[in-house]
């Protein structure tokens, strides 16, 4: 991170502007008032507390602050304030189980302590030491907490700082995730279930099977997690395999989504690597064999590992990335504003992100224009396998890109697809960092810049995407939880002490209400969807066939070779590939894509648009842009009041209500009509508009800037911005100079 | 054959929807597919020419995309345009280009070259359109802008000030436009003697006065201090007679120029307002580059979205352009204008000459506090009003019938200006009643000819070569038919001071518009808001319709206020968003 500004400390006199002295304070505080303490949610338990601590105003550029006391629970690290709460609880869109002052204790990112002015990350070894002046604390969805802790009495004060360190950062085991203590009452009307599809039994994988008519098997022997634990309890695999259990749970070729012509999408881990090399080959053979024998005996293979950032990538670019976003102060935001686009650059994340996109583009390609079957495979099958058959069927698949369908497809490719979300999100704390990687949140970048590209095709909004990715380190659903399925059942059965009363159950996170109220979930839904005229869920509507033959131009020049792959070049070129040590190095500047993707994303970008068929995204360099809600909210320099699109939004929800209202009048009048009400229950109140009293800010809903001041920010530092070395800079304006008109 | 070639070095791909292009004059080739196109159209028929445009040549040809393959078609030159049609209809293509964009042809190929292109062009750049077209519109755009009116609506003149008719033959200055306001105490001889110390003639005056607390934006040139240091007393005076005007403690003026800059041009006789000789005032420096910096930066942003756009190292190519920090040093200038203005204090704007960097610093911030400037006609009072009275050098800077196309006068002021304002409406999508469509139509006629409006270097040039009279202005077309360049979404508040946030996180490239001949780039024509908006209003007004039919028909008013409740009480909507399937 960039410099710190000041940090108040030793010194009787702070560097801070702070509403009253530390004299005031004294002589305030000396009878203790009442003391305050948080609403706990059913199970939670308060750790420990100081008071006062003063909490510096994010939105301030003279480190003002707010007085209060800090706590630490099982559940979070919240701070309230001394001063009288304002009532500005007209928010609409508020999560009932953290505010804007409480930090879920695995929503902490960093912990930095201020010592003597110098600012120092916290690790387990520092905390014995002597606590900090001041604590910043950086939230995974890139909040910045500062607290100030030299006016509360010294023990108060190390206690405090001691107890979040180490509820925050200390190494814990599961059971002491918030979640198994957590005994919120079940959603009664368990509405999310109706249409969300768990994959959680043998009928949701045959549904989805009849849905896409795919014609394969469904495995139900890892029921008991026989076959492996790593597998999921269900899943479905090629009509032609055949002894399930001489693949050890490994490099078994398992279905994601097939396509209307009968060609399929499989993903797969990689075979045993101990055996001998004989069996390797056979078992290769096997596997593609099976994959080929699905459709037409084609067959593309693709080793993500060799041609994507592996997770140790993605997970570096990604912390470069988001300390761009953890602004502390004004001075830090104005210093990165100048090199902004190269700093973002640097990071390579945008870069990953358009890298994933294409190689989803690639698997769309093999199937909806060439119809042959994808094999997507990587060591564990679980990371970037999800995050580009999750990206293909989105693109493929419209139903997807409806928000129940959205969830359905997280269930089937990450949650029963088992996704190592403990591991790979960290929610332990474990100090190997081999294994964190923020892979889930990679694929929500692609999704947010399909929805960017693409708004009308999509049912859900980017509020809904944001709020998802913030719901990764809310400690209290069991859908990103545990490493696999197997590791998920066993956790829930279990022994544990915590389950006296039968098998645990936490919340899933589909399950909204726990979060937001009807209201708020309105904010998921986008107004811009054009959901399809005809009331069939039945997706593939066949394309004209003849579409596609006219697409190529009369010029011949640009044909290029047909690459339908067949079976047997395919085989050689995977076997060559797994033969050859993988090297899992992200390259720098990747290739660029090829020409054949490119010319498919023409050719489709020529047809009208349909946001009912296939999506396809722009991957040319401005059309790839920062999911800019998620990342820039917490901002006050960015924010614009009155305006953003938050200010188009409003507009339209506003008219829109107005004309539901005259329909629904209309409708009334109809008597014979006033029986056809629609009946679907969850969408119902979803329509209310927006609180649109008063302005907006950009960052609405998430963040509300009702106190401040109308006065603009003008950026500092502009001089060192524009290094302009050039002899043009001193040049005159005009060739023919000014004297003569003395 | 011959490869034309839109305004490479200067404002650029900014040009036509197609920009750099190759066409081949196959000349008559005998293609198999000539009686197919006989057959099935006359190509050309559905070409609407305007009133005074001549056809001059038309070729069968073979237009090379740069995107896509070659398309047979035939090309069309008249004294206006350049016209390509494909003659295969399956996958329409159409050029259309005015000539006066075109800056450069050059020979591609040698053996089956003609002149007949170039002859072609030649003749038509030097003769301006404009003063061929006879276009007919219902308004004529050449009384959009009444100078006495406009002031007047600012509430000028009033007992502070003035307007004056000492200009009225372009003596004073001949870059000025004749009426101008001044403080009410300074003479027309104070005026004269000001005028001696002041760059080119351009002497404060104003550009905008605040209703409420009195305040004003001046501008001008800079004072002619040089070397030694010149002080002026009638200058000083004259400008404290600015800042007593509305009491204003301390007179700020913006000099536009970065220090140095401004401390170089004393070496040429220029400079800025020093401490001593200007008491009561305080100088701020806002560190926006000149023409010579902003055209290179434009030339370098052509370079990296043409021919190719960069993918995997956009974001550090686009940086190291400049385009966009210059743009945010502008908008941030402006910003503190719009505010030392709206707090209360009077501001001199100047920069050199009080031409280039002075009109987008007087033009932004007048936009940001008057909700005026914001309607579609209030914009092009403004545009008039800072940019063409007050002598931008449009001819010189775009390089209007002009061969030099490496001419050092050219520079994308005026585009950079336009840019900034789509930044503010790309922040603000509510508060402008013109769209994004306006904006690129003025930046397309800025180098069309086709209209008079941007003729010239000043109103004294316009009006010896009568330009109101022989040509016609912009704001007639536009005019015409406002519905293209209205702004669905425009909610005026009028009282409101609009501040952008002069930070790269918010400002884009406007791919739109230096992008948009790119066809792998998206740009649909309606934003999808847009298109949704659009249908609901007319769903809602047939709504409407059949309701009061209905309340006609039975004249029970049940529910007769509908029309007007914004709020209504949605507690049951009975039907969801999407179930409102507009036929169209």
């Amino acid at each position: 991170m960039l410099s710190l500004g000041s940090g108040g400390a030793k010194s009787t006199k702070p560097s801070f502007v702070s509403y009253v002295t530390p004299e005031e304070i004294k002589s305030e505080k000396d009878p203790p008032k009442q003391e305050k303490h948080p609403d706990l949610l059913p199970g939670e338990v308060e750790f420990c507390s100081a008071n006062p601590i003063l909490k510096y105003t994010q939105d301030d550029l003279s480190q003002r602050g707010v007085f209060g006391t800090l706590f630490c629970t099982n559940f979070r690290v919240t701070f309230i304030s001394d001063e009288k709460p304002q009532e500005k609880t007209d928010k609409t869109f508020k999560n009932k189980l953290y505010g804007e002052n409480d930090i879920p204790l695995m929503c902490v990112d960093h912990i930095y302590g201020v010592y003597d002015e110098k600012r120092k990350l916290i690790t387990g070894g520092l905390v014995k030491n002597k606590y900090p002046s001041k604590m910043i604390i950086h939230c995974k969805d890139l909040r910045v907490f500062q607290f100030s802790l030299t006016f509360s009495k010294e023990e108060d004060a190390k206690k405090i700082f001691q107890g979040i360190a180490h509820h925050c950062l200390e190494e814990k085991s599961l059971k002491c995730v918030f979640a198994f203590s957590y005994m919120g009452t079940p959603s009664p009307e368990m509405q999310w279930k109706q249409e969300t599809v768990m994959f959680d039994s043998p009928e949701d994988w045959t549904q989805e099977m009849k849905r896409t008519k795919a014609n394969c098997r469904l495995v139900t022997e890892n029921e008991n997690f026989e076959l492996s634990q790593r597998l999921p309890k269900y899943f479905v695999i090629p009509l032609t395999i055949g002894d399930l259990f001489s693949y050890q749970g490994k490099g078994l070729p398992i279905w994601c989504w097939s396509h209307y012509s009968g060609c399929a999408l499989f993903k797969a881990s990689f075979p045993p690597v101990t055996q001998e090399d004989g069996d390797f080959q056979k078992h290769l053979d096997t596997m593609i064999n099976a994959v080929a024998h699905n459709h037409l005996y084609s067959v593309k293979t693709e080793d993500l590992s060799e041609s994507l950032p592996n997770i140790q990538d993605i997970q570096q670019s990604y912390n470069k990335f988001k300390q761009f976003f953890l602004i502390e102060n004004s001075t830090d935001f104005w210093l990165s504003d100048v090199k902004w686009f190269s700093s973002l650059e640097s990071s390579g994340w945008l870069d990953i992100i358009r890298q994933c996109l294409q190689k989803a583009v690639e698997v769309v390609e093999c199937l909806e224009k060439d119809n042959t079957n994808v094999l997507i495979t990587e060591e564990e099958g679980t990371d970037l396998c999800c995050v580009i058959s999750s990206l293909a069927q989105i693109m493929l698949d419209p139903y997807y890109r409806t928000l129940m369908g959205f969830q359905s497809l997280v269930q089937k490719e990450w949650v029963a697809g088992c996704h190592a979300f403990l591991d790979r999100c960290n929610h332990l704390h474990q100090k190997d960092k081999e294994y964190h990687s923020p892979v889930f949140l990679l694929f929500l970048e692609c999704v947010w810049q399909l929805v960017h590209q693409h708004s009308p095709a999509f049912q859900f909004s980017e509020t809904y995407l944001t709020v998802l990715s913030d719901s990764v380190h809310v400690p209290v659903f069991s859908t990103f939880l545990f490493n696999s399925s197997h590791h998920r059942e066993s956790v829930m059965k279990a022994e544990s002490p915590l389950a006296q009363s039968g098998p645990l159950s936490c919340p899933t996170v589909w399950d909204w209400s726990v979060q937001f109220d009807s209201k708020a979930q309105n904010f998921f839904f986008n107004p811009l969807y054009l959901e399809k005229v005809k009331h069939d869920r039945a997706v593939r509507k066949p394309h004209k066939p003849k579409h596609q033959r006219n697409l190529s131009l009369p010029s011949t020049a640009f044909k290029t070779p047909p690459k339908k792959g067949f079976f047997k070049d395919e085989t050689d070129s995977l076997k060559k590939m797994l033969r050859v040590k993988r090297l899992s190095r992200w390259r720098g500047s990747p290739d660029a894509p090829t020409a054949t993707t490119r010319e498919f994303f023409e050719s489709w970008q020529h047809r009208p648009l349909d946001y009912h068929g296939l999506l396809l995204p722009c991957l040319d360099g401005p059309a790839v842009h920062i999911w800019m809600q998620r990342y820039l909210r917490w901002i006050p320099e960015v924010y614009i009041l009155g305006g953003g699109s938050v200010a188009v939004m409003t507009k339209l929800m506003e008219l829109l209500s107005q004309v539901q209202d005259l329909k629904r009048v209309l409708e009334q009048r109809d008597s014979s009509q006033a029986a056809k009400l629609d009946h679907r229950p969850y969408f119902q109140h979803r329509l209310l508009s927006f609180d649109s009293s008063g302005r907006l800010s950009s960052s609405f809903p998430f963040a509300y800037t009702c106190y401040r001041s109308f006065k603009p920010i003008i950026p500092t530092g502009l001089m060192q911005s524009l290094m302009v070395t050039d002899s043009l800079a001193s040049q005159e304006d005009e060739a023919s100079s000014v004297v003569s008109f003395v | 054959m011959s490869l034309v070639e839109v305004e490479e070095a200067n404002p650029v791909m900014a040009s036509a929807p197609i920009a750099p292009y190759n066409s081949s004059p196959l000349g008559n080739s005998s293609s198999p597919n000539a009686s197919r196109e006989s057959l099935k159209m006359e190509p050309l028929a559905d070409v609407a020419m305007l009133p005074g445009e001549e056809r001059v040549i038309d070729k069968d040809i073979i237009y090379i995309c740069p995107f896509n393959a070659a398309v047979k078609g035939k090309v069309f030159i008249t004294n206006y345009r350049l016209y390509f049609k494909n003659t295969d209809s399956e996958m329409p293509v159409t050029l259309d280009v005015p000539l006066g964009v075109i800056s450069r042809v050059e020979k591609m190929g040698g053996a089956s070259s003609r002149g007949e292109n170039s002859y072609g062009l030649e003749i038509t750049c030097k003769q301006l359109f404009a003063f061929l077209s006879q276009e007919k519109y219902e308004e004529n755009g050449w009384n959009v802008y009444e100078a006495m009116e406009e002031y007047r609506r600012q509430g000028v003149p009033n007992s502070e000030w003035r307007v004056t008719f000492i200009n009225k033959n372009y003596e004073l200055c001949d870059t000025y436009p004749t009426i101008l306001v001044v403080p009410y105490k300074a003479t027309d001889e104070d005026l004269k003697r000001v005028a001696t110390f002041r760059s080119r003639c351009r002497i404060p005056v104003l550009s905008w006065f605040h209703k409420e607390n009195h305040a004003v934006i001046m501008r001008c040139s800079q004072p002619l201090v040089g070397m030694s240091g010149k002080r002026n007393k009638d200058d000083e005076r004259y400008l404290d007679l600015i800042r007593e005007a509305n009491g204003t403690t301390k007179l700020t003026i913006y000099d536009a120029r970065p220090n140095v800059n401004a401390v170089a041009n004393k070496a040429t006789g220029g400079g800025y307002e020093g401490d001593d000789a200007y008491q009561n005032a305080e100088l701020v420096f806002l560190d926006i580059h000149n023409i010579h910096v902003m055209r290179e930066s434009l030339k370098k942003l052509k370079d990296i979205v043409y021919p190719n756009v960069e993918e995997s190292h956009w974001l550090s190519s686009l940086e190291s352009t400049h385009w966009l920090e210059h743009i945010k040093l502008v908008l941030s200038g402006a910003i503190q204008v719009a505010d030392k203005v709206s707090s209360g204090s009077s501001v001199v704007v100047h920069c050199s000459d009080g031409w280039d960097r002075t009109a987008q610093l007087t033009s932004l911030s007048m936009l940001m506090l008057d909700s005026y400037y914001r309607t579609l006609r209030g914009f092009q009072v403004l545009l008039e009003k800072e940019w063409i009275g007050f002598g931008h050098k449009f001819a010189s800077r775009i390089g209007h019938g002009d061969k030099n196309h490496a001419d050092q006068d050219r520079s994308p002021i005026f585009v950079q200006f336009i840019d900034c304002v789509w930044q503010m409406t790309k922040q603000f999508p509510t508060a402008f009643e013109f769209n994004e469509r306006l904006l690129v139509v003025i930046l397309d006629h800025l180098y069309s000819c086709r209209f008079g409006t941007f003729l010239y270097n000043c109103e004294s040039a316009r009006e010896s070569n009568n330009v109101r009279a022989k040509t016609v202005s912009l704001w007639s077309s536009v005019n015409s038919d406002t519905s293209l360049y209205i702004n669905p979404f425009y909610t005026p508040e009028s009282s409101r001071v609009l501040y952008p946030v002069a930070s790269m996180r918010h400002l884009e490239l406007w791919v739109t518009y230096y992008i948009r001949w790119n066809p792998r780039i998206q740009h649909q024509q309606q934003s999808p808001v847009e298109q949704r908006y659009k249908e609901l209003l007319v769903l809602r007004d047939q709504y409407l319709k059949k309701l009061e039919e209905l309340q006609l028909s039975d004249s029970t008013p049940s529910s007769t206020h509908l029309t007007n409740s914004s709020t209504p009480n949605a507690a049951t909507p009975n039907q969801h968003i999407t179930h409102l399937q507009t036929p169209f």
